[in-house]
Order: structure tokens, then sequence, then C-alpha cells
């Protein structure tokens, strides 16, 4: 008894003691971007401000759930990262609030148009398009042609070498399957999809796998974002990135102010932050190439070049909506996912 | 015979000082960061948010709080009058009763946005208030309901008058009721809930039928439902576990095996691992690269395939997991069998071979039957490696988790899903009970039995021994690739060595402010350990009181309450989570985002195991060594404290290790319920894993399992060792 009441009262003392000491500005932060760079950017605003960051990574799926679920007693702060979709979902049903921030004046016309379609609840911080990325040394081992665009996947030679992620709980793959609709119009997108699952090996849970799972020599193509695959590349894996020539969809990664937020003085601050130039270049150091939003933020030689690559004009209003997007989800689902493969 | 009334007012004027206490003193609502205290100068106790109940009614806020303090002066009243009096009893019973309804009512009435329920609003009129979730102060005021309404039932007479047994049961029954059943009704109620927030049978239907579920297209290739394939390979897991858990307590006990403690090591390992690790290297070893893969493609030119992402390759993780549970289950029963049947079996001729067969296993079968239930349970509940593994294989477990946190985002799938689940655990249990039946295994009885096991049967013992060589050899490569893998750069790429891992992991720095912890694993380290450190004793303490209840006292409802007691242990963790976040979410009790909800949860997972410890060690306690404590005047509160917690300690050290380690390695509850500021080391690593970060990944496990080592250790030297000892003398407790 005598034991069990100290090693009560010393796991009591051990929690106490972990309070913080003292009371300061703080924020929570929710993160939907690769680990290192959440982190980095939480580390920069914190030695940046001083306000104490607390940050959760997940999807951003798993966050737009997390700010749902929350929405009647929010207890996140700011959401920065991750694909512009459930961004604008979430602006739309209110779960965000509207902040037009003193930086504008600096950021691409992409940024800020997104930004006023979404009634300035969202804001764009930096942009990737779609495409894929092959395992060099093992399309070559398995005697596979090159590929270079979407309808090239299709091919029965790729039968079991192509990943992609789920569209119901990734957004990259959402933004694959919008796209390809936008590209071909619906009745040939989807028997776009229903050949291409043909090909499938796996459909992934998240976004970046197909081509970590590529990387790793697990799978052949993986469809990713191309600043994803550009990463594994640069990495060190034989990794080689393509951008369709049919054109493709692109992502605008983007930012917003929780509504309700507890601490919404640091979530504007942080906001603000995360549009300057100083932070917008901290992506270098963790090697995610996507284009900043900020004009006068450095860009890296590796990063794929928006001008050169064929892109849709992506209608963000219209995909974004859950109204669309659960209406495509569900035809995804009873169409293609059920089919034998 | 009975203890004077003295006995009795202690303890119930503490209640009534508590009661007080909660509603003058500490805050009513919940408060985020109480324990830093800021609130004390941040305009307590008259600003809102930090008022005690009685401020906040003097200040004609939160009206409906008002009735509570009737109650609390019945409390004192009753006191007042006095034991003997014929009032008192009645008058407890009523105040408790009364206070704690209220309480409740109030708290699900009455929530952020007004009234929570249409029709209130249409009796009472629109209310222009609100409230949030409780805080220490109604945590406080509803402890002293409990207990006054428990002190007013045992001067009513029940259970002898015994105070300290009949609030034990309440306590019980209020925390149980609290983190088991609330949850759980939250969460079917949520399966019927449609998107507009209305109620709905068909919605329910509509989602409990879908293909996704229940679909048969596997037969003619396509894909399964997840409710299948769960199934299944919950059957095979375990089937296979078990007679897997059978080999190895066949050699431990009955061979001539000599390092049979090599063999006791080996199977402690996985229980230790964090729940993903073997399906990482799996894939290490077998994937579409794995090293195994390509060295077998070059020898023999074999087109390698991606066999191991689906059914077969978390079938192979969960048997590497989930046999030594088996086999803990198994070792004690086939040691129980007495050796005594199975010499007398052979005096009559039986050849060793009929003996195994006709005697030594069916009075194994409870043990089997428990060692198959604990593999379906599982292998249902597993969610690391179908997550690693599971390639296009899905089961309910992932399902459940991507219904929640996946673009789609429908609680109401989740629930179903998790009501699929529970179906299937729950009906697991009762087949094991109804199998079981009342037949009796008993074979050790009181009487002389020093018969020695008979070796097994050669036709038995050369498979037996083939299988336990394959899986023990298995199990010694993969912890080798385990340890490996943490030191290269890039498992398969890059196989240079390096501490670079472990350095991301686990840096510390020193600088102007003193220690820095600047590794990026510290963070959910400290959380994990502090967390566990913080469950485990709580589990164990919750445990124990219910063994003490359930072994050493009668009651009426008895087995209601065993039952309910051990709901827990069949619900799977992805269960527990959904139905915490449905449940805790909102007023009256906000918990998500703290980390209570982690301390809760592990709490209630693990107390099933603390109560089977505590039970099995307290049958072997004779109630003769009670009657005499309480013969000599002690309560049962005091002979519970002095005379059988010192006798439990290994069910203590059982409870409090196993809570440990799950705590530290569970996953399924847990990543439903991390936040920014708690965030788990299992739900770290799994961020690590699917960010393609393997090296990082295997190193924190690494870690883990050493300092799980180390743990198991200290907690050997502080409980210490039982001296039952019946020559030696009792040593000072």
């Amino acid at each position: 008894m005598k034991n069990t009441f100290t090693v009560i009262s010393a796991g009591l003392f051990a929690a106490l003691m972990a309070a913080p000491a003292m009371a300061a500005d703080k924020i929570t932060y929710y993160c939907s971007a690769q680990e290192d760079w959440c982190q980095l950017m939480a580390n920069g605003f914190q030695d940046a401000t001083g306000i104490k960051v607390n940050m959760t990574r997940k999807s951003s799926g798993e966050t737009f759930a997390q700010i749902k679920a929350e929405a009647s007693n929010p207890k996140g702060d700011i959401w920065w990262g991750g694909t512009g979709d459930p961004h604008l979902q979430a602006a739309e049903e209110g779960l965000t609030e509207p902040y037009v921030s003193p930086m504008r004046s600096e950021l691409q016309d992409w940024s800020i148009s997104q930004a006023t379609s979404a009634g300035d609840k969202t804001i764009g911080i930096y942009s990737g398009a779609l495409g894929y990325g092959y395992n060099s040394e093992l399309l070559e081992k398995n005697n596979l042609p090159v590929p270079a665009c979407w309808k090239d996947l299709l091919k029965p030679e790729y039968k079991g070498h192509v990943q992609m992620a789920n569209p119901n709980s990734s957004g990259t793959a959402y933004t694959t399957l919008a796209t390809i609709v936008q590209l071909f119009g619906e009745e040939e997108g989807f028997e776009f999809m229903k050949g291409l699952h043909k090909n499938i090996n796996q459909y992934t849970k998240s976004g970046s796998a197909p081509i970590k799972a590529a990387a790793r020599g697990e799978s052949t193509i993986g469809i990713v974002f191309m600043h994803d695959a550009v990463k594994q590349a640069a990495a060190g894996f034989p990794i080689k990135v393509v951008a369709p020539c049919e054109g493709t969809g692109y992502e605008i990664g983007s930012m917003s102010i929780i509504k309700g937020a507890r601490n919404m003085d640091s979530a504007k601050k942080f906001y603000d932050w995360a549009l300057s130039k100083d932070a917008q270049a901290l992506a270098l150091e963790v090697n995610a190439f996507q284009v900043p939003s900020n004009k006068m933020a450095p860009t890296s030689d590796k990063a794929p070049d928006l001008d050169s690559i064929k892109l849709i004009d992506y209608d963000f209003a219209k995909y974004g909506s859950s109204d669309e997007r659960k209406r495509l989800l569900k035809k995804w689902d009873d169409e293609v996912s059920t089919l034998p493969q | 015979m009975q203890s004077p009334s003295k006995k009795t007012f202690p303890v119930l004027i503490f209640w009534i000082i508590v009661g007080w206490v909660g509603f003058l003193i500490l805050p009513w609502y919940g408060i985020e960061d109480f324990w830093t205290f800021e609130w004390l100068v941040d305009g307590y106790p008259l600003d809102s948010d930090y008022a005690p109940g009685i401020f906040l009614i003097a200040q004609g806020e939160k009206l409906w709080l008002t009735p509570l303090l009737l109650p609390l002066i019945g409390g004192l009243f009753a006191y007042r009058l006095g034991k003997e009096h014929a009032l008192y009893a009645n008058i407890l019973i009523l105040a408790g009763a009364f206070g704690f309804a209220w309480l409740i009512a109030q708290g699900f009435g009455i929530g952020l946005r007004g009234w929570s329920y249409d029709w209130l609003e249409a009796i009472f009129g629109p209310l222009d208030d609100r409230q949030f979730g409780m805080g220490y102060g109604a945590m406080l005021v509803s402890a002293c309901f409990l207990f006054l309404l428990t002190q007013g039932i045992a001067a009513r007479g029940a259970v002898n008058g015994d105070v300290f047994v009949v609030s034990s049961i309440g306590f019980v029954i209020a925390v149980v009721g609290v983190f088991v059943f609330f949850p759980i009704a939250r969460m079917l109620i949520a399966a019927f809930i449609t998107e507009e927030g209305s109620y709905s049978v068909s919605v329910f239907f509509s989602k409990f039928l879908s293909n996704r579920l229940w679909g048969l297209g596997c037969l003619s290739g396509g894909k399964c439902g997840a409710a299948w394939n769960s199934l299944a390979l919950a059957v095979l897991v375990g089937f296979l576990t078990t007679v897997l858990g059978l080999v190895f307590a066949l050699v431990v006990t009955r061979s001539g095996f000599r390092h049979k403690r090599l063999l006791r090591a080996l199977t402690v390992l996985p229980i230790i691992t964090p729940p993903f690790v073997i399906g990482l290297a799996l894939i290490l070893l077998f994937g579409l690269s794995g090293s195994v893969t390509v060295w077998v493609s070059d020898l023999f030119g074999i087109q390698p395939t991606r066999w191991v992402y689906g059914m077969p390759g978390v079938l192979i993780a969960q048997l590497l997991a989930f046999t030594p549970i088996a086999f803990l289950v198994l070792i004690g029963v086939v040691e129980g069998v007495s050796p005594s049947m199975e010499e007398a079996a052979q005096t009559l001729r039986a050849s060793k071979w009929q003996v195994f067969r006709t005697v030594s296993l069916p009075l194994m079968r409870p043990g089997l039957a428990n060692a198959f239930l604990l593999g379906f349970i599982e292998s249902m509940a597993d969610f690391g490696n179908p997550l690693v593994l599971g390639g296009n294989f899905d089961v309910l477990s992932t399902e459940i988790f991507f219904a929640i946190v996946g673009a789609q985002y429908d609680q109401g799938r989740a629930a179903v899903l998790a009501i699929v689940l529970l179906a299937f655990t729950l009906s697991a249990f009762y087949a094991q009970r109804f199998w079981l039946g009342k037949k009796s295994y008993t074979t050790v009885s009181g009487k002389g039995d020093s018969g020695i096991h008979p070796h097994m049967p050669n036709r038995l013992a050369i498979p037996v021994f083939i299988s336990a060589g394959v899986w023990a050899l298995f199990t010694i490569v993969i912890y080798v690739m385990i340890v490996y893998g943490s030191f290269v750069e890039l498992w398969g790429v890059n196989d240079t060595l390096t501490f670079k891992h472990y350095v991301t992991a686990f840096s510390v720095r020193m600088d102007a402010e003193g220690l820095r912890w600047t590794g990026s694993a510290w963070n959910s380290f400290w959380t994990t350990v502090q967390i566990a450190a913080l469950a485990a004793p709580l589990t164990a303490a919750v445990g124990l009181i219910t063994a003490y209840l359930l072994t050493r006292q009668t009651f009426i409802g008895k087995n209601a309450f065993e039952f309910g007691t051990m709901l827990s242990f069949a619900i799977p963790g992805t269960v527990i989570g959904v139905s915490y976040i449905l449940a805790f979410n909102v007023p009256p009790i906000e918990l998500t985002g703290t980390g209570v909800i982690l301390i809760v949860s592990f709490i209630f997972r693990n107390m099933p195991v603390g109560v089977r410890a505590g039970i099995a060690s307290m049958s072997q306690l004779d109630k003769s060594l009670d009657e005499s404590s309480l013969t000599l005047g002690a309560n049962s509160a005091q002979t519970f404290r002095l005379v059988i917690l010192p006798l439990l300690r290994p069910a203590i050290l059982a409870a409090l290790v196993y809570s440990f380690v799950r705590a530290m390695t569970a996953i399924s509850a847990v990543i439903f319920l991390v936040s920014a500021e708690y965030d788990m080391a299992t739900s770290y690593i799994i961020g690590r894993v699917e960010n393609n970060d393997y090296g990082l990944a295997i190193a924190y496990s690494t870690a883990l399992i050493f300092v799980m080592l180390l743990a198991i250790a200290i907690l050997q030297l502080a409980v210490g060792k039982t001296n039952i000892g019946r020559r030696m003398s009792q040593p000072k407790p």
C-alpha cells in the first residue's frame, strides 16, 4: 500500500511539475504540411515572437474533421498548410474566421484570388502542380515504357505498378479525381479512373505515400503532387518526375484562422508572419519545393517551374464545395472502387 | 459487534466537507490549465469563468445550480440528527440521490447553446445562457452526493451496514457508468443521427447494410467488405495463436527442453513492442524491395510481388505479436492440469497419445477458449499492423479511423462500424462463456498432488518442436533486424551505420537556459511516460478494489456488476476512441484535448486485467484471514488495506506492469485522443512511418522497448516480493 501510494504521489508530482510554470502568450497550431516543415514553422514563430506554440500535425482531411468536431468548442487557433479544398470547405461551413492581412500586397495573384473567393476566410501560402513520379530502376528492371501523359498510365503493362491515395482519405487524391474530371469531362474522366483502377496496386491512405513507396521500391509509379516527387528525387532516390502532357491541376496550400479561436491575437500574428518573405523562405530548409505565395520569397531551382507546366483552369470554388466533393466521392466509391482489379 | 457509530461519522463529515469545498471554494466549471493556478489572480472568485457555484448563484448567474444547496444542507442535517435517528438513513439517501440526479439533469439539459433539447425549450421558453464542461468544483460536489447516497444505503443495512463496501460498490458503478457505459451509449445514439441532426432508423440501416461492410466481392475476384475481412482475419489469428501458444506451453512444461528461460524472454518481447514495428520489419524484409524478397528473386529468378501487403502480411504480423499472449494464458492452464489425472490414465494402460488427447487436452479447454478469445479480440482491435501492411485489405478498425479522419468525415458511419466491431467481440465473449458451460475443470484440490507431468508423445513432440523453432527463429530475425534498422542511414538503400536517427529523436543541448530537450521525440516521450506512470497505479487501484468486491463480498446484482466491469475488456480500443470523442467533446464532461482523457481511457481499457489478476490472487487467500481481522475489531477498509493488500503484491505488480506497458504501446484508442499538448509516442511514431521516415520510427520504438524493460525492473523492485513464506517471519510493511 505504502509503495503504491508512493508511486501515485510521485506520478502526481511529475504531472504538476510538467505544467508550465508561468503564463505566456500561446497558440494552438494545427499543421497539415510535412512534419519537419511544421516543426520549423512552429519553432520559427516561437523564436520570432516569443509566443509559445502547441503544434499538432495531421493530414488536411484529419484536421478538417477535428475542427468540425470541435466547432462548438474550438481548441485550435490557426490551421496552416495542406491542400486548399478542406480549407475552402471549412470556410464554406463557417468554421474559419475572415481576416485581411496587411501582408497582402506582397502576395501572388493566385493566392489573393483564392482568398477573395472564400470571403477572406483562407489564403494561399504555397502552390504545387499535380503529376506523377516513377522509380527509374524498377521501370527498367521490369522493361516498362517511360510514361509521359495521364493516358499512358492506362496501359495494361503497368498493371500492379501504379499507386495513388484513396480520395476518401486524401486531399491529394481528391485533387487528382477533380483534375481528371475537369480535364476529360465527367463521363470520360470516370472511364479513365476505371481504367486506372485496373493498374492500381494499392490506394494508400495518405496523399504522398505513393511516391514514398515508389522511392523505396515498393511500387513503380506514384500519382502525387510534383513537389513531393521532387523531394524524393532530391533525397537521392531514383525518382523521375513527370508533368503529364495533357495538362494538370494544382493545389493551393492554404492557411485559415479557426473561428472562435481562444488566442485570436496570436493567431493573427502567426497569419501575418506566415505570409512574410522570411517565413516562406523556411520551406527551402526542409526541401519543400512548393511555389511560395510571397513574391519576394526565394524559390529553389529544383522546384518544378509552374510557368512551364500546362495548368488547367482549376475551378476551386466548384470542386472545393462539399456538395460536389460528396457527389464525386460517392460516384467514385460506387462505380470505381468496387470494381475487380 | 459492529463498531460504534463514532467510526461512521468521520467519513460522513469528510464527504460533507468535500461537497461544501467543491461548492464554496473551487471553480465550478472546467478551466484550461487549472494547475498553473493562474485563475487565482485572474478575477477569482467573481469572474464567472472561475467562480465557485455559490458565487455564481449569488451574482444571479446559472441559477439552475441553486437546488444543489438543498442536498448539501440535507447532509449536514443528517449529521446533526446522528446515526441512531430513524430518519438518518432516509435523509442521506434522499439528499444523495436528489443531488446526483439534479447534477446530471442540469448537465445534460443545459449545454453550450442553452437548452440541449428542443422539448426543454418548448416547456421552459428560451434560455439566454449557457454552460461549459464541469470542473473540479462540480466533481467534488458529485463525489459528495454519491457518498452521501452510499452511506444512506449502508445505514439502511445493505451489506451488513458496511460503509466501505457500499461506498466502493457505488464508486465503481459510478466511474464505470460514466467512462464505459455512457460513451458507448453516446456512440449507439450517434449511429442514428442524420446529417441534419435529427434521428432516423433508416440512416442506421443504410450505413449498416453498405456494400463496403458486407460485400462478398472477393469470392468473385473483387473486394470483400471490411466486416468479413475482419472476421476472417480474427478467427484465423485466434485459432493460430492458440495453437502456437499451446505449442510453446507444451515445450516449456512437457519436454526436456533446456533453454526455457530464453524462450520465456522471447515471448515477452512482442508484448512490449510498439504495435507497428513488426509490420515495418516485415515490409523491410518481405516487401517488393525487401531484403529477403530481393535475395530470393535473385537466387531463383522469381518476379517479386507485393504479396506481403494485404491479408498475408497482416496475419503474419499479428501472429508474431499476439502468440505470446496466448502462451501466457496457456502456460498456467497446461501446468495446472493435475499430473495425477494423467498418471491415473497411464496406469490404466492408455498410451501417451491417448492420455494427451482424452485427458490433458480436454482439461485445457478453458485455457484454449480464453486464448482464442484474446487472439480474436486483439486481432479485431489491432490498428497498427493493418495500417502499415493492409494494402487494399480493409478491416473494421482502420475503416473506423478513416471514417472519422478521412475527407468524408462521417461520425455516424464510424459509429455504425464500431457497433459491428463491438457486436463481433461481444459475441465471442459470450460464446466463450457459453461453450465452457458449467463443467468442472478443477483438478487441483487441497489433497496431495505431487506427480510430474509426462513428456509429450513423440508424434506430438516433433511437429511441436518444429513449429516452435520456426517461430522462435523468425522472431529473433525480426528483432535483430529492428535493432539493425535503427542504426542504418536508410535501410535497403543506404546501409551506412549511423546514430543519426537517435540524435534526431533524442538529442539534448546545453545553453544559457540550461538543458534543452531539442530532440523531436522528447515531447511525446515525456507525455507518454507521465501518462503511463499516472495511469498504471490508478488502473491497479480500481482493478483491485473491484476484485476485492467480487471475491470477498456478496451483494445484490453482483453478476451484473461483474459483467459491467469486465465489459470494457471486450471493447476494442478503436471503439473506445470513437465513443470517447463523441461523449467527452461537449459538456457536461469535457475532456478532449486534455491529458486526463488519455489517462481515463487507459484506466478503463486495462482495468479488467487488474480485476482478473486481483481475483486470481484473492481466491487463493483464505477468507479466515479477513474474518480474524474483523473479529479483532478492524473494519473492512482496514482489513483491505492492512491484511489483503500486502498479500496481493504479485497481483499489484501484474496490474501495474500491464497497464504501464499498454499505456506506452497502445495506439488504437490513443490515435483519436491525442492533441497538440498531449501527443503520445505511438501516434508520433505512426506519423513518422507515414512520412517514410522508417529509421526514426524504428529508433524511437527501440528506445521505448528499453524504457519499458527498465520500468518493469523498477516496478519489480518498488513493489517487492510477497512473502507468503510460512516459515519466514513477516517483514514490516
